[in-house]
């Protein structure tokens, strides 16, 4: 998490961080909360509700899936060039990254 | 009233029984014996009526809950049913075996609560020899598990100063939160409000503390400040309002809005052995005796922040103006706001010996 980004892994490049694969940090979890028919990020003292964007994403990280995979997944669910969903998500995973949802 | 929505969260506290004797503990005064508690089979029931109601987080918390042989067997339940399991704990009884079934239960995190980061200070508010070693050991394991591991440390005029030192703890021994929560001041923490209450120098203090250390850790470590009210213009949100998130449960059973309530008079607790959890949550006088707005007095009626503070804590009114209906008077706009200032004016300058949290040891004849 601390770790400085080098340039090879820079992480908004495409490249490497397609290649690589993300998952969840231990002890944090997408779930689906039935009572209010919505998915929540279940984490140390907090749950909180992602917007539909990283649901979607967060429903495909699967811990082997790389994030590539992920962004060709969403390329055929959703009507937008996929350079455009891959700077999303890339985005995104970094986002998550950064709150300790998903680690490396 | 149209129907609340579901709790987010329970706090079930198992026990009173706890090897350690804070003198800042937010358990009543009135500790609930080994007789009153629960069932383990009334504690699973609870847990399928949490899950169902649409409950997404259970802490179990005590009193410490380790003394429970059936910890496990709540975890393991609680973990089928969806439910995301805290463990918040003393450490003194955690030991790799111990944590084990545990972890195998499908515990999700623990919180491990330090009295200070110096052994002297911390087994003197603890009041229980060895008790840093055993925390400190318990933390390795937590963490060399891989599990999500809390440090919550309660500051008082005893420790403030040495809060850089408890984030530097923090850090090395790898938690991925830690919580620097001044004292609340209800229940056992009133009691002993002379002998804890930081001075205003002291409160800076520590928060400049807090904020170097978020401005040098980043995210690495998640730090959760909370202040002592007292030195505020506005109070304390109380719990995302009353019987709006949260669900409290003590040992013997009685389901309330908040670890505090039971200092509330006039009013019955509900008993989880009487009626259902929902029933409770949605028609029990005391969980809509302060829910919403509608209860409120003025100045917080016609307040902007009325939805955001909920007029502050009940418990807290109760305890400093003798009504729980108050608008909490940690509120500058409070009429009785003065009251705070007095307390804080007249602290003494040598701190009053603590009175510890123990069985028959409360002023006023708890138990
Ligand atoms: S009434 Fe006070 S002690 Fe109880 S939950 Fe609200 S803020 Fe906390
Ligand atoms: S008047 Fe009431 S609602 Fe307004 S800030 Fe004060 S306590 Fe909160």
């Amino acid at each position: 998490m601390t770790d400085v980004p080098t340039a090879a892994a820079a992480p908004t490049g495409p490249g490497l961080a397609e290649a690589a694969v993300v998952r969840f940090m231990r002890g944090v979890r997408l779930q689906h909360d039935r009572v209010r028919d919505q998915w929540v990020i279940q984490a140390p003292e907090r749950a909180f509700v992602p917007d539909p964007i990283a649901t979607a994403i967060l429903r495909l990280v699967d811990g082997q899936r790389p994030v590539g995979a992920i962004i060709d997944l969403l390329a055929g669910q959703f009507d937008a060039p996929r350079a455009v969903i891959a700077h999303d998500v890339l985005a995104m995973i970094a986002d998550l990254t950064a709150r300790q949802v998903l680690i490396r | 009233m149209n129907a609340p929505p579901p709790p987010m969260s329970l706090l079930a506290e198992l026990t009173h029984r706890c090897p350690l004797q804070c003198p800042y503990c937010s358990n009543p005064l009135a500790l609930d014996g080994r007789e009153a508690e629960l069932s383990t089979a009334e504690w699973i029931g609870i847990l399928d009526q949490a899950a169902e109601m649409g409950v997404l987080q259970v802490h179990f918390s005590g009193g410490e809950p380790m003394a429970r042989p059936d910890l496990p067997e709540l975890v393991r339940h609680a973990a089928a049913r969806g439910l995301y399991t805290n463990l918040i704990t003393s450490g003194v009884l955690l030991t790799e075996a111990t944590f084990r079934p545990l972890a195998e239960a499908g515990l999700d995190h623990v919180q491990l609560s330090f009295q200070d980061v110096d052994t002297g200070p911390a087994e003197q508010v603890g009041g229980m020899k060895g008790a840093q070693a055993k925390k400190l050991e318990a933390a390795r394991f937590v963490v060399a598990d891989g599990m999500p591991l809390t440090l919550n440390f309660v500051i008082h005029r005893g420790n403030a100063g040495r809060v850089p030192r408890m984030l530097e703890l923090a850090r090395t021994l790898g938690a991925r939160r830690v919580e620097i929560a001044h004292t609340q001041y209800y229940g056992w923490g009133l009691v002993n409000r002379a002998a804890l209450m930081p001075s205003r120098a002291q409160l800076d203090e520590a928060t400049q503390a807090v904020e170097d250390a978020r401005a040098r850790l980043g995210s690495s470590l998640t730090i959760d400040y909370v202040t002592p009210d007292y030195y505020a213009d506005r109070p304390k949100p109380c719990m995302g309002g009353w019987g709006q998130r949260f669900v409290n449960i003590s040992p013997a059973g009685r389901v309330l809005p908040c670890h505090a309530a039971e200092t509330i008079p006039g009013v019955s607790f509900p008993d989880i052995r009487t009626a259902t959890l929902a029933d409770i949550w949605e028609n029990a006088p005391l969980f809509r005796l302060f829910r919403g707005t509608d209860w409120m007095p003025e100045p917080c009626r016609g307040c902007d922040f009325r939805e955001q503070d909920w007029g502050g804590c009940r418990c807290q009114a109760l305890a400093l103006v003798g009504d729980a209906g108050a608008t909490d008077p940690i509120c500058s706009r409070s009429p009785h706001h003065d009251r705070v200032t007095a307390i804080l004016e007249e602290l003494p300058a040598e701190p009053p010996p603590f009175v510890y949290r123990r069985f028959g040891n409360a002023p006023g004849g708890g138990r």
